[in-house]
């Protein structure tokens, strides 16, 4: 048991430092042209967002398609503080960004915690509606307000974390990753799985089903956030119609093809379906029908005996034992 | 004093009266045992005693608390741990993680240690896996700890259920048909089990069972159900041959 814990530990750090060599290659080397340097934030951002809606549907196994709005909440959140505090010279750079990412992801948990305490009787279509109304409620909200500029948006944020910065971006994204991984290896991951699986036995063995739902909630808000507060600096520029119900179906689309229940498979799927898109550019009109084909190839390789085969291999297995 | 006592428990669904007049007391390490034809409201009793329906009438008190009103998990850590008829198992968790699960109120460390794994993490995991680990062995279960709960064969499954429950540590344990669907072998095996871990955690035990040989063989009490009321109380061998008993399984 224990060595194989031991031996998870090292694949972990292997992989993480591995792909932040070959981040730093790709750059450094200048082997990249623009069009792909600026898709490297937004592939942590989205790694970010499919890793924290895992939680919600994949570990705790409820549909929501309100992840944008978090990730909105925290995006604006966060703008405005470095907006404001950032631009005035109150606070040096990085402590402006240190902060806009803890409040943008503070206040989404918050909203987490408002939207899950009432929709917690919900579940499955009931749930999943709710929230996508949800989403769409703080879209309106954000585009009447006076603060957040209207349909105009925000613009001129700073540009904290482009992808100049990317190794402050890469460390919150493998943050995010770990604490979502040690998370669900602990005791209340194990609470929110066991109401995935059955509620009425998780009840019996004495979890509190509301607390953890709530709990699961408010932890995938918070990412969210944070993730938004990533993208928000990385662009320079919001509007509220970003964050409309397509991201969350495309965050959704992310977490299914890799697999509910599955981080790596969300990382996996993440990086490719945010590069997809643009490695299609060229094919044109084409584009969203080989999109399509992709995603249903993914999809039949999710369930196949060639990865079935490669689960079996000794050193596959070994690897991904945990979350196989 | 008794351990389990429950006086005039009732419940309506609508205007059907599915337990009514209920009356059961368990003395301290009893094992008891619940008959009656389908459809008697053996499971709804346990449904009442362990907070998943709430009576519409009459009292429920383990060792002179009251139960009524409060919640499963909360009646769980009162001391109350069951099975069900219909397997619920955590299928895509492992055995392991399964009973580790029901650790969760004994075991405990902070929100914090479950992100950051630190060495108080590692203590109380180990900790818990070790507890675990003492359960499964127990039901011969230790050598597939690793194995998801939905891959085990159905004998195991139920096994599994009941070191589930075993690992809330409770004093009162309700088992809903532990033996449905076993061979004769099978049966004899959890008999013997039924009774090692009743020694061994010194707990009470209240059974619900329709294999007839079962019941004779361990419970030292029945308490017979018909159409929601109690038609019969005693030692198994005056209930078994009491004529009214009888007449409800086999009719007139």
């Amino acid at each position: 048991m224990k060595k194989t814990s031991n031996r998870q530990t090292w694949y972990y750090a292997a992989v993480i430092v591995i792909s932040y060599a070959v981040v730093t290659i790709l750059l450094k080397g200048n082997l990249l042209n623009r069009q792909y340097t600026s898709l490297l934030v937004p592939i942590a951002v989205n790694i970010m967002l499919a890793v924290s809606l895992n939680l919600v549907t994949g570990f705790l196994g409820e549909l929501t398609l309100g992840h944008a709005g978090f990730m909105s909440i925290g995006a604006y959140t966060g703008a405005l503080i470095s907006l404001n505090l950032g631009k005035t010279e109150v606070l040096p750079a990085p402590a402006a960004f240190a902060l806009a990412l803890l409040c943008g992801g503070l206040m989404a948990a918050l909203f987490g915690f408002l939207i899950g305490v009432p929709v917690l009787r919900l579940r499955g279509d009931y749930l999943a509606i709710v929230t996508l109304a949800f989403g769409e409620i703080i879209k309106s909200v954000i585009n009447s307000m006076e603060i957040t500029n209207g349909a105009r948006g925000l613009s001129k944020i700073p540009l904290y974390s482009n992808y100049t910065n990317y190794t402050v971006v890469f460390i919150i994204m493998v943050l995010t990753v770990l604490a979502i991984t040690n998370l669900m290896n602990s005791r209340d991951g194990r609470a929110i799985m066991s109401i995935r699986d059955n509620d009425i036995a998780a009840e019996s063995i004495g979890i509190k089903i509301s607390h953890f739902k709530v709990k699961a909630f408010v932890f995938s808000a918070f990412f969210a956030g944070v993730a938004g507060v990533l993208y928000a600096h990385n662009v320079g520029l919001l509007k509220p119609g970003t964050f409309d119900y397509n991201k969350s179906i495309e965050i959704l689309v992310i977490v299914v093809l890799g697999g509910m229940g599955s981080i790596r498979g969300s990382v996996i799927a993440a990086v490719i379906l945010t590069v997809l898109p643009e490695l299609l550019r060229g094919t044109d009109n084409l584009r969203m029908l080989l999109y399509a084909i992709v995603l249903i190839a993914m999809m039949i390789f999710n369930n196949s005996k060639i990865k079935e085969g490669l689960m079996m291999n000794r050193t596959f297995r070994k690897l991904g034992k945990k979350e196989a | 004093m008794a351990l389990l006592e429950v006086k005039n428990l009732g419940i309506s669904f609508g205007g059907l009266k599915a337990v009514d007049g209920f009356n059961i007391t368990i003395e301290e390490g009893q094992l008891y045992g619940l008959i009656g034809p389908n459809g008697a409201g053996k499971t709804t009793v346990f449904n009442l005693l362990t907070g998943v329906y709430r009576p519409t009438l009459g009292t429920i008190t383990l060792d002179g608390k009251n139960l009524v009103g409060k919640g499963p998990a909360e009646i769980c850590k009162s001391g109350v741990g069951r099975t069900f008829q219909n397997i619920r198992l955590f299928g895509k968790m492992t055995v392991l993680d399964n009973v580790k699960t029901a650790l969760h109120n004994r075991v405990g460390y902070s929100e914090l240690s479950c992100f950051l794994h630190g060495p108080v993490y590692r203590k109380k995991e180990q900790e818990m896996t070790d507890q675990a680990m003492d359960i499964l062995k127990v039901f011969d279960l230790d050598r597939d700890a690793d194995t998801l709960a939905s891959n085990l064969p159905y004998g195991r499954q139920r096994k599994l259920e009941i070191a589930r429950a075993l690992a809330t540590n409770p004093r009162l344990l309700l088992l809903d048909e532990p033996a449905a669907g076993m061979n004769p072998n099978e049966t004899a095996e959890l008999m013997d089990t039924i009774r090692l871990i009743r020694e061994k955690y010194h707990i009470t035990i209240l059974l619900i069972e329709h294999d007839m040989k079962l019941v004779a063989g361990i419970c030292e009490y029945l308490t017979v159900l018909n159409f929601g009321t109690e038609l019969a109380s005693g030692t198994p061998a005056e209930v078994l041959n009491d004529p009214k008993v009888i007449t409800a399984y086999l009719g007139e």
